[in-house]
């Protein structure tokens, strides 16, 4: 039986390098959606408002978290990728993200 | 206590450390041993002149009164960076690609290379950083200033604006040093980006170092701090939601907009694998310049007294504190973010107004355009340093106009709506094809005028420029274009109002207009260019060659380039093009390879204009049309006007391929032929030479043997004779000297003469008649005899079978005597067939004499007589197929 699980299909490294791409895509949308988080906290004056220093770890954090996850993909994704895609058949021609 | 002398003194050496480094680094990148400015760590920290005077100083003022909003100027940015897949990636891609030279530059190059365009982007970025400019130039004189309070013995400075005046005099004088020392092909500064790569650790570090000194040296450690600022004024969260998003798009924008941005961005970048570093570098180094900018503002509400100006809180706490050292190094990190800010931002505004504004109208004013003699590189530098010198004069008659208060505090943000108003073109360029150059046009009219009526001629404060009168009651009493209650729209922040309703508006304007109008051929091109970047790096818009002359292009070139690099280029181009010396043809490729490199050095449109004085303005050809329209019609049409020419240029060939072979073959026949020829000339002549020879030496010959000699010698000379007939024969019929005796007849006498002439009754070959041989026909009966016994003479020679037989079939066919002559033997070989009717040739190389010259004499005599003679392949054997007009048709001629 598992000398039945080998990869199903072959494209596997281009498919991995798109999805990471994908993801550098939606890097700056995850980013904005955390920075405007705090916009939904109770402001000042009202009850449970957090006092600064919770607001600049939370940035902070979100800061470092974007920064590292920023690093790992451009580790990841491959510099020579964008050469592999366009002499690889259209087999993902109708994904968007590809629209660039 | 430091003293101005000392402070001058450190900010001198720290500036001659500078140029060191600044020429250190173009010594090295001369000798091509630049590897370590290549580095992405140099490019990430280029990429830090986005933190300013007004970062290192202004976002502590800024924290200090109104809490954690400062934040929202580094989020954007951070989240550009981290985003760099989408914009910045393309952006660098195509700067790299298409040679772009600024901001000003791409918008005018991306909407066909227009001069229009490239002008107003060029005024809104100098309006929107002259100011940006005086800030940089306050802020120094504001730090001196505070150093000149504490040091008691110092002499009162006598007005403020020396010091102002003084800094930016050195700034030009580095600027226009290292910004303008060659006219770089790619416009990179090597000098420049390694300074201010240097300039980015010494800020950062000045601004850690005073940051750790608060955080441990007066706050007594991380929880003690984070107590001290939740109980001090700025505790509690209190940020206002539509200001946070607002900032933070409006500094997102800026940061791809602003012209000194653009600059480190796309122009100086050495390779777009820096960006992956970078991404996750310069977010890195926001964060860092923004952590200790809180704790900082805290401490300093709490410790300094009330009234300083939260602005310098970076200086003055560690002055207030006795670390007058520290003092100093946060004074020289924050002389690096000016300096950094103002050296670059005046390199690319020089850029654009040397490019955009100065070289067109210098351009213009020249009678010969372009053609002129002289260096243009000199007027080009020459252009470039004097915008320098302007952009920093600007800079300064700003920073004395508006009195250096606190209205130029405000600046900042007006400044980057201002650059922000870029924005829908550039990206609507990056990523629509349907963008266009009127709507990019309308779109920066709309959003910069909303732009000055709404942020900037209200932020020189009220009655300065705009009377308060029509703050409140609009213009002309006009109360829906209040400047901060557009529409009647009230209760707005006012730069939140503002980049909403300029942004937007903008942005619908530029759509519509886009959606509305056509762009030009031009444009369509670029647009393809910049928006499919990634599937086609290379260039295509095309020039269509041949209009333009070499030499006038090599001579337009030197001007730019220089002798040395124009001839270089010339001479790679040409050898490219597998010529000879310095001239290479002005193919449409070699033209957009010298526009690219001028370009690097003049700017798109200036590039273009150049060029185009040159090609005679023949810039968009049918085939750059065709290639920018995907239409699959005018692909279709394209590719199959090309099948066809591939159709037609193979038919040529195959056409020259035959000619070429029966040329040769020719050729062959004809050495051949005069080999034989003097054989035949020369074996009855050997004879003739020999019998003669025995007659006239020898007495003792008998009646009977004189006779036998001379009839050898006499046959000998027939058939010379005939042979020279023969070539008579052709060569009359050849030119066309010969009349022919057209008289009518029957066929059949005509062929009974011929067969009776030919000797057939003697031979082994049968001959046998048939069909329409009553036929009347008019014609010269000598001449067709002669061709129907060349005919039956060649059967009789060269039909091998056993009992040769030729069959000669008459009939009439559309007004045609058709006459076959067809004998049983093995005829013709195929690869021979074409070549029987030629001079001299003979088919193989039987032992049956003849010069070859019979059938040749045959095809001459059919076409007088208005026929033809072919050979009938397929038909068992030998076959000849005669035409000849009957005798109406002759008639009716």
């Amino acid at each position: 039986m598992s000398e039945r699980r080998g990869p199903l299909f072959l494209g596997r490294v281009s498919y991995r390098q798109r999805r990471l791409a994908d993801a550098a895509r939606l890097m700056p949308v995850l980013g904005a959606i955390l920075m405007a988080l705090p916009l939904l906290w109770p402001r000042a004056g009202e009850a449970g408002t957090p006092p600064t220093s919770v607001a600049m770890i939370y940035i902070f954090g979100v800061w470092t978290l974007l920064t590292v996850l920023a690093a790992l993909l451009s580790h990841w994704l491959d510099p020579t990728f964008d050469a592999a895609t366009r002499e690889e058949p259209p087999a993902e021609a109708g994904d968007p993200a590809r629209g660039d | 206590m430091v003293s101005l002398n000392l402070l001058i003194a450190v900010c001198l050496g720290y500036v001659a450390v500078l140029f060191l480094v600044a020429f250190g680094a173009e010594r090295a990148a001369l000798r091509g041993r630049a590897a370590w400015l290549r580095s992405p760590l140099v490019y990430t920290l280029s990429l830090s002149i986005y933190c300013t005077a007004w970062t290192f100083y202004g976002a502590v003022g800024y924290a200090a009164r109104s809490g954690m909003e400062y934040l929202t100027i580094y989020i954007g940015p951070s989240l550009v960076m981290v985003g760099w897949f989408w914009a910045v990636r393309k952006l660098v891609r195509i700067g790299r690609s298409q040679n772009i030279t600024s901001v000003a530059d791409l918008i005018s190059s991306r909407y066909g290379k227009s001069t229009l365009l490239a002008v107003l982007v060029t005024l809104l970025a100098v309006v929107g950083t002259t100011p940006y400019i005086a800030l940089q130039l306050q802020s120094v004189t504001l730090s001196v200033a505070s150093f000149s309070q504490a040091d008691a013995t110092a002499r009162p400075l006598p007005d403020q604006n020396s010091t102002a005046f003084w800094v930016a005099a050195g700034l030009a004088f580095f600027t226009v040093l290292f910004g303008t020392r060659n006219l770089d092909a790619n416009e990179r500064h090597h000098g420049v980006v390694m300074a201010i790569a240097v300039e980015a650790v010494v800020k950062l570090f000045a601004l850690l170092a005073v940051g750790v000194f608060v955080v441990w040296g007066i706050g007594g450690g991380i929880g003690e701090t984070l107590a001290r600022i939740d109980a001090s004024p700025l505790g509690e969260w209190h940020v206002v939601p539509d200001r946070w998003l607002a900032l933070s798009a409006l500094s997102a924008a800026a940061f791809l907009c602003l012209p000194r941005m653009f600059q480190v961005m796309v122009v100086e970048n050495e390779e777009e694998g820096h960006l992956r570093t970078a991404a996750w570098a310069f977010p890195l180094y926001l964060m860092l310049m923004s952590l200790f900018v809180v704790p900082i503002a805290v401490m300093g509400l709490d410790v300094l007294p009330a009234g300083a100006n939260p602005d310098l809180f970076v200086l003055s706490l560690p002055l207030a504190e006795g670390r007058s050292n520290l003092a100093l190094f946060s004074f020289i990190g924050g002389f690096s973010s000016a300096t950094s800010m103002v050296i670059v931002a005046s390199i690319a505004l020089s850029t654009m107004v040397s490019n955009h504004i100065v070289m067109p109208i210098w351009l213009s004013r020249q009678a010969g355009g372009a053609m002129v003699s002289g260096d243009v590189r000199y007027v080009v530098i020459l252009a470039r340093r004097l915008s320098i010198i302007g952009v920093l004069a600007l800079g300064y008659l700003y920073y004395r106009i508006s009195g250096g208060g606190a209205a130029l505090a405000a600046i900042g943000l007006i400044s980057f709506s201002g650059v922000a108003q870029f924005l829908p073109a550039l990206l609507g360029g990056l990523f629509w094809r349907g963008a266009n150059r009127i709507g990019a046009l309308a779109g920066l009219i709309v959003g910069g005028l909303i732009w000055l009526w709404c942020l900037f001629l209200p932020s020189f404060g009220p009655d300065m420029i705009l009377s308060s009168g029509t703050m409140t009651e609009g213009p002309f009493g006009l109360g829906w274009l209040r400047p901060y209650a557009l529409f009647g729209i009230v209760g707005l922040d006012s730069l939140v109002h503002g980049v909403f309703w300029s942004l937007l508006l903008n942005t619908v304007v530029f759509v519509m207009a886009s959606l509305a109008t056509f762009p030009t051929p031009m444009e369509r091109l670029q647009g393809a260019q910049f928006v499919n970047i990634f599937d086609h790096s290379a260039a295509t818009r095309g020039w269509s060659g041949g209009m333009a002359q070499s030499e006038d292009l090599m001579i337009m070139a030197q001007r730019i380039l220089g002798a040395t690099e124009a001839q270089a280029l010339f001479r790679q181009a040409a050898r490219a093009q597998g010529l000879q010396g310095y001239l290479p043809e002005p193919t449409s490729d070699f033209l957009q390879m010298l526009e690219r490199e001028l370009s690097g050095s003049v700017g798109a449109a200036t590039a273009h204009a150049m060029i185009g004085q040159i090609t005679g303005g023949a810039n968009v050809s049918v085939e750059d049309l065709l290639a920018v329209a995907d239409e699959t019609a005018q692909i279709m049409e394209h590719s199959s006007q090309l099948e066809a020419k591939s159709d037609e240029l193979a038919r040529t060939a195959r056409q020259l391929r035959a000619a070429n072979e029966k040329l040769t073959a020719l050729s062959v026949q004809k050495d051949a032929f005069l080999s034989q020829i003097s054989h035949e000339l020369r074996t009855p002549m050997t004879s003739i030479r020999a019998f003669s020879e025995i007659l006239r030496d020898t007495d003792t010959l008998d009646a009977a043997e004189k006779t036998k000699y001379a009839d050898i010698i006499h046959g000998e000379a027939v058939r010379l004779t005939r042979l020279l007939d023969d070539l008579l024969d052709l060569s009359v019929l050849e030119n066309g000297q010969v009349r022919m005796n057209i008289a009518p007849g029957r066929l059949r006498p005509i062929l009974d003469h011929a067969i009776a002439a030919s000797g057939v009754d003697r031979g082994r070959l049968t001959i046998q008649t048939g069909g329409a041989l009553e036929t009347e026909i008019a014609t010269d009966r000598d001449r067709l005899a002669q061709v129907f016994i060349n005919l039956i003479a060649n059967a009789q020679k060269y039909c091998d079978a056993r009992t040769p037989v030729l069959t000669i079939a008459a009939r009439e066919m559309e007004g045609l005597l058709i006459v076959d002559f067809t004998d049983n033997g093995t005829g013709v070989a195929a690869d021979a067939q074409d070549m029987i009717f030629e001079k001299f040739s003979r088919i193989g190389h039987q032992q049956a004499g003849g010069a070859g010259l019979g059938l040749a004499i045959c095809r001459e005599i059919m076409v007088r007589l208005g026929g033809s003679i072919t050979y009938l392949p397929g038909q068992q054997g030998a076959a000849f197929r005669l035409t000849l007009p009957l005798r109406d048709a002759m008639a009716a001629q």
